[in-house]
């Protein structure tokens, strides 16, 4: 999309650059409308108010036309604010520019010359300026580009590092051409979007303290006028006729106003950067919108419900919005947990598996995600019916994760115990003494030496081992019923992924928590869980005993996964990569969605969505040649 | 945290030197003969060239410099010909007013700027974002002195509310609450662009922290929505956003020379303006002076603030 049609379709530039537009052409037709002179003094008609014969907007002091007065007042201040604005850029630009190319002590001391006139308040510089080369509308208008220099510096420097880095640039320095040339021809064209971003934004800054200067009297001098001397005149007799100050003040805050609302249009219309950053951050819960998709596209699903679960999750699907609509991110996805048991989900990133943990305590993020379907039921409650509150006191009490990154997910301006604290509900009566010393029960717990100094540390201050096991601290904090793990090893180290491990093993054993193992290792999943459940393009595709799936999976997905895996106690072995890639979110086919890399495709497979079927021996799978491949193998 | 704290003020020092540069060369700027710039009209020869010799007119500039950079630093800033004071008194009697203005107009600001962003970024694109993104907007946009001249119009002529200008005697009676009358439309006036700059910058630091990891953690524990945003997301965001409220000090002391000027409040602002009319030269290189290195002790101390409250930056 182009930059205009960008900017076009902000409803706010496009108020913006109607306004700028009116004032601009208003400003160049100032000597071509049927205006009266804005210097005619009319001694009998002084202070007139609006809307007196032949003067609508009134008189000032001297029986001006106060009208003809601000169209070439305006006239004045937009010259002035666009060659303040042009010259700035220029001059900053080129300090800039070869700040960044030249590098070393041409760098160091234009830079520390852009910092030294930035350690001056912004309007300070100015008058000093204008003290020296005395009052006057070039004066002023030059007093305020020179303070706006170091931010045009700054910006192109910044931007102009970047390139001046780049292979092109270096081969055209090779080919003999003159740094002029290089400059002009190579850097210049990848800066001027910059360029133009830092002139819109600051055009309107520019063009307000110049009129300050003005209406301080050190700015634009009789008979001259623009619109700050305008007001600066105007105050003077505001108790008596306010609308003297009023027009030209009105002009000036429109103008800027209508400069902005362009600036601001065009920075995010110019720099996609800017763009991505407003896109939605996460909201306290996952959306929840049942019944709007077409949930269940395959009728209820061999389900793998129990009668004594303290988990279960039905049919759960949570679609994300993507630019070309919203799709399933995981579809129909069921499962059952006991007591004490752990199930492991499996798959690629992108196989739907994180989505799926996050979206039982309704932690997928929204936007862009959405529940569009299914339960989670937790000791009877159906997590997806629960209010913001009872959602929140869930959370952490009886259903609680452990997740990937250590060093992210821990609040680095926070003590290690104020953040475990924080995960324990209190009990009645139980202060913050007491809250403490179970801060510390729980380190202690958790196997972390030294509970006594690590309560203190900041989490910069740990190692990653360190920092999981606070993670794993504030998880049993409250003896939650459902443990939900999210990757908790991938970002350790492989010594230190074993010890973790090992202590999931210890929690299973004395703790008596379900627990859900997110990972793409295969191998620590069989190891570690009674169930595994295998997840492609958002689906289960494959879910059973865990021995009996790692040792003979039935999905030939999850049986090229499992061959793949490193070997436990191997982690560094090179893995066997499958063909292909997952499909995108937005681009999964109709029938199965391991077809398109699956080596025993058929026609069939294509033609419709595949069931998730029972395989007997407590097995599910998702695949219509189970049966056949399971002969041939045979 | 004090081998920090001892880099930053080294920092500093190079700054100032800068400063002191600008500051000196403002009067080699001058077009003509400074001193004669400087007496004005009513100079006699005999005088100019008193002056000539006081400045070291005759000397190379890098002497000069020196020479006068050394009686700065002996409290040495010149004397105003127009007051016949010696320029630190004046200065110093002018900063206090100035100061009082710019801490209440920075105090408001960041309380209402936090507060609007905050709240802008909480509901991030729903209409209480778009309403207070557009008020932020129209407050960048807004000429103080303006505005100024609006609220004396309408709340202290029209309404009678507020004195017209002034500052109120402290220890001439009036007290505090003389004071905090006359306080109140000047810091509101200066308030309203450092509160819209403060405002947006709040916004982006806290869409920022919103989208981190450690802020589902929090929501995963169970915390309160009101606590991960107020101590999890917002102490997170402030890291980023009080080295800002450093150099919104310097809008907020630019801006106050339009705010003090209209509603005649006697700080170094006005007193600048007043000497610039005057071509008082050597006041406002001493109140330019003063007000940059302020300034540049101010953002040291926003700098310092930043440091304790994040403890990585340490070493
Ligand atoms: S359904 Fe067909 S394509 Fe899909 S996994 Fe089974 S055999 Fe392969």
């Amino acid at each position: 999309m182009s930059v205009l049609a960008r900017l076009l379709r902000q409803p706010f530039a496009v108020a913006g650059l109607a306004l700028v537009l009116g004032f601009v052409a208003l400003a160049l037709a100032a000597p071509f409308l049927p205006l009266l002179d804005p210097n005619a003094t009319e001694p009998a008609n002084r202070l007139a108010a609006p809307g007196a014969a032949g003067h609508l907007l009134g008189t000032d002091q001297l029986g001006r036309d106060i009208l003809a007065r601000l169209i070439f007042g305006l006239r004045v201040s937009l010259a002035v604010g666009v060659a303040a604005t042009l010259a700035a850029a220029l001059v900053g630009g080129i300090i800039g520019l070869v700040a960044a190319f030249y590098g070393r002590w041409v760098d160091g001391a234009l830079m520390r010359l852009v910092d030294v006139l930035m350690a001056f308040p912004y309007l300070l510089l100015a008058l000093a300026v204008v003290a020296a080369l005395g009052p006057g509308l070039t004066n002023a208008a030059l007093a305020i580009a020179i303070v706006n220099v170091p931010f045009f510096a700054r910006a192109v420097r910044g931007q102009a590092l970047g390139i001046v880095r780049r292979d092109y640039v270096a081969a055209a320095r090779l080919a003999g051409f003159s740094d002029l040339r290089i400059l002009v021809s190579e850097v210049l064209p990848n800066v001027a979007p910059l360029l133009i971003v830092t002139a819109a934004t600051t055009i309107g800054w520019m063009i307000l303290e110049t009129a300050g200067l003005s209406f301080l009297g050190l700015g634009a001098q009789p008979p001259q006028a623009d619109l700050g001397s305008m007001l600066g005149d105007g105050r003077k007799v505001v108790a008596a006729a306010p609308h003297v100050a009023a027009a030209p003040g009105v002009v000036v805050f429109v103008l800027v106003v209508g400069l902005n609302l362009l600036g601001d249009g065009l920075r995010d219309a110019l720099d996609p950067r800017m763009k991505g950053a407003e896109t939605g951050v996460p909201q306290p819960a996952t959306r929840v919108e049942r019944g709007r998709a077409a949930s269940g596209t395959l009728g209820h699903e061999a389900s793998g419900a129990l009668a004594n679960s303290v988990l279960d999750v039905r049919a759960l699907s949570t679609a994300f919005a993507t630019p070309r609509g919203s799709f399933p991110a995981i579809r129909d996805v069921s499962f059952a947990l006991r007591a004490g048991e752990a199930l492991g989900i499996v798959g690629e990133s992108g196989s739907g598996k994180s989505v799926t943990a996050l979206s039982l305590a309704r932690l997928a993020p929204t936007p862009p995600g959405t529940i569009v379907s299914g339960e989670v039921r937790i000791g009877g409650d159906d997590v997806l019916d629960l209010s913001l509150d009872a959602l929140r006191r869930l959370r952490g009490d009886r259903i609680a994760y452990v997740f990937q990154d250590p060093l992210t997910t821990l609040n680095p301006l926070m003590r290690i115990d104020a953040q475990i604290v924080e995960a324990i509900r209190p009990g009645p009566g139980e202060g913050a003494k007491a809250l403490r010393a179970r801060a510390r029960a729980l380190m202690a717990d958790v196997g972390l030496p030294d509970p006594g100094r690590i309560a203190r540390a900041y989490p910069h201050e740990l190692s990653g081992g360190q920092r999981q096991r606070v993670g794993v601290a504030m998880a049993l904090a409250n003896a939650p019923d459902v443990l939900i793990a999210d990757e908790p090893t991938t970002a350790l180290d492989a010594t230190t992924q074993g010890r973790i491990l090992e202590l999931f093993a210890r929690i299973r054993r004395e703790r008596g928590a379900a627990l859900i193992f997110v990972s793409h290792d295969v191998g620590v999943v069989a190891h570690l869980c009674d169930r595994i459940a295998v997840m492609y393009a958002g689906e289960i595709v494959e879910e059973g005993p865990a021995r009996a799936v790692a040792e003979r999976p039935l999905h030939p997905y999850a049986a090229r996964l499992i061959a793949c895996a490193p070997q436990l106690g191997q982690p560094d072995k090179p893995l066997a990569p499958i063909p292909g890639a997952p499909p995108a979110i937005d681009a999964r086919p109709d029938g199965c969605a391991f077809a398109p890399r699956c080596d025993h495709a058929i026609d069939a497979c294509r033609a419709g969505p595949i069931p998730l079927e029972d395989a007997g021996d407590d097995r599910r799978v998702r695949c219509i040649r189970w049966r056949e491949l399971l002969g041939e193998a045979a | 945290m004090r081998s920090y704290a001892l880099r930053r003020l080294a920092l500093a020092v190079p700054v100032l030197f800068g400063v002191t540069v600008v500051v000196f060369l403002v009067i080699a700027l001058v077009p003509g003969d400074p001193a004669l710039a400087i007496l004005g009209s009513y100079a006699t020869p005999e005088s100019v060239a008193r002056l000539n010799a006081e400045l070291g007119l005759d000397r190379s500039l890098p002497v000069r410099y020196l020479a006068w950079v050394g009686n700065a630093l002996t409290g040495d800033l010149g004397r105003s010909y127009a007051l016949d004071r010696p320029v630190l008194d004046e200065v110093l009697e002018r900063l206090g007013p100035t100061l009082i203005l710019a801490a209440a107009a920075l105090g408001l600001s960041a309380l209402f700027g936090l507060a609007a962003g905050v709240a802008s970024a909480v509901r991030q694109n729903g209409w209480v974002d778009r309403a207070i993104g557009l008020a932020l907007l129209l407050g960048v946009s807004t000429p103080s002195f303006f505005l100024g001249l609006l609220l004396v119009l309408w709340l202290s002529v029209g309404l009678g509310w507020f004195p017209t200008g002034g500052m109120g005697a402290l220890f001439g009676g009036g007290g505090i609450a003389d004071l905090l009358r006359h306080l109140v439309l000047p810091a509101v006036t200066l308030a309203v662009v450092a509160t819209a700059i403060l405002g947006r910058l709040t916004r982006a630091a806290m869409l920022d922290v919103l989208r981190q990891d450690f802020v589902r953690t929090a929501r995963a524990k169970g915390v309160e929505e009101d606590w991960v945003i107020s101590v999890h997301a917002l102490k997170s965001a402030l890291v980023a956003v009080v080295p800002v409220i450093g150099l919104q000090a310097g809008y907020v002391l630019g801006g106050a020379v339009y705010v003090e000027t209209v509603f005649q409040w006697p700080g170094v602002g006005r007193m600048l303006v007043e000497a610039i009319g005057r071509r008082d030269i050597l006041l406002v290189q001493g109140g330019v002076l003063a007000v940059a290195a302020l300034y540049v002790a101010i953002n040291v101390v926003t700098d310092l603030a930043q440091a304790a409250l994040d403890p990585r930056i340490e070493v």
